[in-house]
This record gives C-alpha cells, structure tokens and sequence, in this order.
C-alpha cells in the first residue's frame, strides 16, 4: 500500500467527503466539501465514486509527496499553481505521482478550496458512514483534525489507468441565488431590498463554520434574538451587529439569530469559493427555481462519468501552461488573507 | 389519560406556519418564545414522523419550538411536503408512549461551577439554596443542537431565571450544567458559552465508540443529584473508559 505524505501544508485543509448527516438531531452537524461539484468531478477523474473521501485544501498551499509506490491523484475546484517536479500539472485531469515525486500547490486564485482526489480514496475509519473533519466533534480519519505537516495518508497502489481529463463549464459570475426565509417576516421590506441590493464581500474572518458578510447594516424589526431554530447549510443569519453571517458546512445545528434567506443548495459550494474581499451580490428566486436548479445540479453530478475523455499530452501541456501563466507573480493578497482568523464569536456561542 | 393531556386537548390549537429553510428543508413552527406547550407539539410531530415515514424525508431536527424537517426535493417537492406536514401538525398532541427518566449527577460550585456564588448574589439566595432548587427541578430535554450532545431543557423554575452573561466565554469545560434566561443546559464537549455556570457531570452525552453514542433523545426527563468533588473525579475516569454513569430511572 502507497502513502501520501504531508511535507506542507496551510491551515484550513481537511479530509472531506459527502459528510454525515443524519444526525443533527444530537446536535451533530454533517460538515463534508464546501464543493460537492469540485469534490465529485475530482473523484470522478481517478475512478471513485463522486463523493468519495478527498483533500480539501484550503487558500494556502501544500506539498505533498508519494511514498512506497506511485500514487493517482485529481485536481479540481479552486486554480492554484500545480507542478510535480517543476513539470506543471493540469486542474480537471487525472495525473500520477511515481514513488518519492512530491506534488507542490501554490495559493488558490480566484476561489479557495481544491480538491485532491486519490485513486482508491483516502483509507480510515468511517464514523457515521463519512471520513469527513469535524474537528469540534472529535470526527474525521485519519486524523480528527485538519492536516499538518509530517501526517501520511494511507492510500492504493496507483492502478496505472489511462490518465483522464474533463471539461466543466466555466463558473458563472452570476448572483448566488437565494429563497428568502425562514425568518424573513422579522425584517422590513426596507431591509429586505437592502439585503438583495447590497454588493457584499466574505470577511476575512470567516472558516467552515461560517463566512462573515460586510456591506449592508441589517436592522432586525424586533431585535436580534429569536428562540433557537434549527439551521441549514447556506442558513443567513443576521446577529446583532446587522452584519450576516451565512452559516456553511461546520455549522451549529442550531442559532438564535433569525435568518432572513437561505443560499440554494446548486449555488452553496459556488458560494463557498468566493475569495474573501470579492464583491458579489444575491438575488431572490422562487421555490420551484430553486428545485428544478438543484435537479440540474444532481444530474451534473451524476453525468460527470460520462463526460470523461482521453487525454492527449498536448491537452496536459497547455491547460497546465495556461494555469501557470494566469498565476503569474500576482497572488492576491486578499485570498490568502482568509481563514486566518478563529471563529466570529457569534457563530460559536449557543443562546 | 393524564389531566395534562385534557387539558392540552381543550385548548385550541394555535395554527403552526410552515417556513422555507432552503430547498431542502422546512421549518414548522409552533410558536416564537420558548413555550412548553409548543415544544410538546413539536416532540409529538417529531414521533409522527419518526412513526408513519413519509418518503422524501431525511432527517428532523427538534428545538424549543420548531421541527426542521429536512428532505429530498428529487423525491418530493415543497408543496406536496408542506400539505402532508400541516395536516399532521394540526393533530391533538398524543402523550408519549415511553418517557425514559435519566438522574445524571452534578459536582457543584468551586472550579466546576465558577459562577454559583455570582449567581447566589444575584438572586439572593445562598449557593446552597441554588443548588437545591435546581436539583429540585424536573426537567425534560426540549432539543439537543448547536454542537453534540449540547442538551436544552425546559423545567427550569422561575426563581433560577437570569439573563445570560454579556460576555459569552469562549471555552467552558466539557459536563458543564448550566442555566441561561429560561433555560437550562448539559453541555457535553468543551466549548463557548454565554450560560452561568454551576457545575460539572461526568456524564458524556455524546461519546464517540460508546453505545449508545447520544445518551439523551429530545423528549427524556431528566433529574439532577449532587456528588462531591471526589465522586466527580471517580466518576468521571470511569465515564472516560465508557460508563454511562447516568442512571435510567423507572419511568
């Protein structure tokens, strides 16, 4: 059995996979990839299935290396500069690592997780049928905790299949969607159109547990604390200081601020890569907009086997070269300025 | 039938709203405060649930005074789901066929219970008269969230309600009981908290390799008793290796 070794890496990078829900009646959240498309079209590339244990790697870099055997691995979700031995290595496409070669990422550009899938997944204990890191519960293997350097992995031999790669459609720049409620009715109309009008940007102070807004003040029509209501993936609840917070993957199951609109789920792990400081905005649609888009996003997922192709060595070449190229010297000093900082206390305190 | 359960039945029923939490969830709610009829409602519709499955459904979160039911759109959509939900919300609340009955002992005051003095002198009270109320209270667990096994109970008698902390602390201990306005808490891992603090179980309500791993289900009662420092100690190496060390009561 091959390993992949952690020489380096930044914080907020973590085994996930499809998370575990199921029992956030006990207070436990599901965690799993901010990036389910990300994770699945990684997955999909070295044969797993979509929702298979991966890296989550967070803005920084990290460097990794194959011990033991040769070791298949994807990329896919935020661009970041990739090579193995200075050869560069293309996001989207399946790629191998000979025993004692060392996989090097640089920062994210233009989002903020990749997803480095293995051939085979990564090996450990599920608890509640899921690997993911949840690190406040004690969960995730092998480690119930984000990854540090000098920790291995235990991982297949690579099986030596043709490398693959596949196209996806480039992320719209469009708003993030959103169904207003379930709290709504404790904001104006006034605030309401503040909320969807409003250019926002994800604080620099935000992590899995939720991303901080600024812009807008949101002012509560009869103040900021409702009695405890349970809470869902893509939750906007709005504290007392008027700024949102929307509640992501590690949340609490459950919050004492009311919500005044919840992202849809298509839209969650697009969402999720927004880098800090990026201007964007939200924009309100209906139940059955929100559905049918969540049935598109499904069949994404699902279709994603198909869409695999062959690669050719000039595909490799170019795509990696056009990644490097983009990257130039020019890291944005706002994307690695993100997930630095613990926790606002409002989405860590129970009321 | 329990005189209680009469009564509930005279009353009308106030209609619940069923709320949009996304795509894929729907919050039924009961009421906006903290209510013990409406907690009632939402334990007997959790039941339902749990009960006469409906396809689509994948999981109910209970609180205070709401049911989040979460589901799958592909399987059923929010209308169809928001009808079925509504009818059975309307239903006069059953009385629990099995109410398990747990007595979980509590080290108080001194370093597992900073705030017992501060809250003795806000009340008026002795810390000794704090301690026998809120052994003296008879509590069910209205709704387990925000980490796990972080346990919510309703029961908490008027003389014991104050205001939370204006400054939540950042860490409190893992077992710490607790109150905060009408609440009363055993939380189960380490973490921040705005509650004052009155002291310490070794009582694991959530354990991972244990079974089971979530000792308390929304809907329990739950009793205090009072162990010195010592027994704590005890008890809780034993709770480290395993032990459940909360005792199930007859019900």
């Amino acid at each position: 059995m091959s390993r992949l070794a952690v020489t380096s890496i930044g914080p907020a990078s973590s085994v996930q996979d499809g998370g575990r829900p199921g029992s956030q009646r006990y207070g436990l959240v599901p965690s799993g990839a901010m990036d389910r498309l990300a994770l699945a079209a990684a997955n999909v590339l070295v044969g797993n299935p979509p929702f298979t244990a991966a890296i989550e790697i967070g803005p920084f870099g990290a460097s990794l290396t194959a011990r033991d055997g040769a070791v298949r691995v994807a990329l896919s979700g935020a661009r970041r500069n990739a090579d193995i031995a200075k050869r560069p290595v293309a996001f989207d496409s399946s790629v191998t690592l000979a025993d004692g070669e060392s996989l090097t990422l640089g920062f994210a550009r233009g989002g903020s997780f990749s997803y480095l899938a293995i051939e085979g997944g990564v090996q450990g204990e599920s608890m509640f049928g899921s690997l993911a890191v949840n690190a406040r519960a004690g969960l995730g293997s092998p480690y119930p905790r984000p990854l540090q350097a000098g920790d291995e992995l235990r991982v297949a031999d690579a099986s030596g299949a043709a490398e693959r790669r596949i196209d996806l459609a480039s992320v719209a720049d469009a708003p993030i969607r959103v169904l207003l409620g379930p709290q709504d009715d404790e904001f104006g109309d006034d605030m309401k159109k503040l909320f969807l009008d409003s250019e926002w940007k994800i604080s620099a102070t935000s992590d899995r547990m939720g991303y901080r807004l600024e812009g807008a003040v949101i002012r509560h029509l009869h103040g900021h604390n409702i009695v405890s209501d349970g809470t869902v993936n893509g939750s906007i609840q709005v504290p007392g200081n008027g700024s949102p917070i929307v509640l992501m993957r590690d949340r609490g199951t459950s919050g004492g601020y009311p919500k005044i609109a919840t992202v849809i789920s298509a839209d969650f792990g697009r969402f999720a890569q927004i880098p800090a400081g990026r201007g964007f905005r939200f924009k309100a649609i209906g139940m059955a907009e929100a559905q049918e888009a969540l049935r598109n996003f499904v069949k994404e997922i699902a279709t994603l086997p198909d869409r695999l192709r062959d690669i050719e060595s000039f595909d490799l070449n170019l795509e990696a070269l056009q990644d490097a190229n983009v990257a130039g010297s020019a890291i944005s000093a706002v994307d690695a300025q993100t997930w630095q900082v613990p926790s606002p206390a409002e989405t860590v305190t129970p009321d | 039938m329990r005189p209680e359960f009469l009564r509930i039945m005279a009353k009308p029923l106030a209609p619940s709203r069923l709320l949009p939490s996304g795509d894929s969830a729907i919050t039924v709610e009961f009421s906006r405060n903290v209510d013990d009829a409406a907690n009632q409602r939402v334990l007997a519709l959790d039941r339902t649930l749990a009960r006469d499955r409906i396809a689509g459904v994948t999981e109910t979160v209970p609180t205070y005074r709401s049911l989040l039911v979460h589901y799958d759109p592909l399987v059923i959509g929010f209308d169809a789901l928001s009808e079925k939900l509504a009818a059975l919300a309307k239903l006069p609340v059953p009385p629990a066929t099995i109410t398990r009955r747990w007595r979980i002992p509590v080290a108080y005051g001194g370093e597992h219970g900073i705030d017992l003095e501060d809250v003795a002198k806000t009340l008026n009270a002795t810390p000794d008269d704090i301690v026998a109320r809120h052994v003296a209270g008879d509590y069910r667990v209205a709704m387990i969230g925000f980490t796990p096994g972080w346990s919510y109970l309703s029961g908490l008698e008027d003389s014991l309600q104050m205001p939370r902390l204006q400054n939540p602390r950042l860490l409190t201990p893992a077992g710490t009981i607790s109150i905060g306005g009408v609440q009363a808490g055993v939380q189960c891992l380490a973490g921040p908290s705005g509650w004052h603090l009155l002291g310490r179980t070794a009582v694991r309500t959530y354990q991972l390799h244990r079974q089971p791993t979530f000792l308390l289900e929304p809907g329990d009662r739950v009793t205090f008793s009072v162990v010195d420092h010592k027994t704590f100690a005890e008890q809780d190496r034993a709770a480290a290796a395993g032990e459940i060390i909360a005792e199930l009561m007859a019900s």
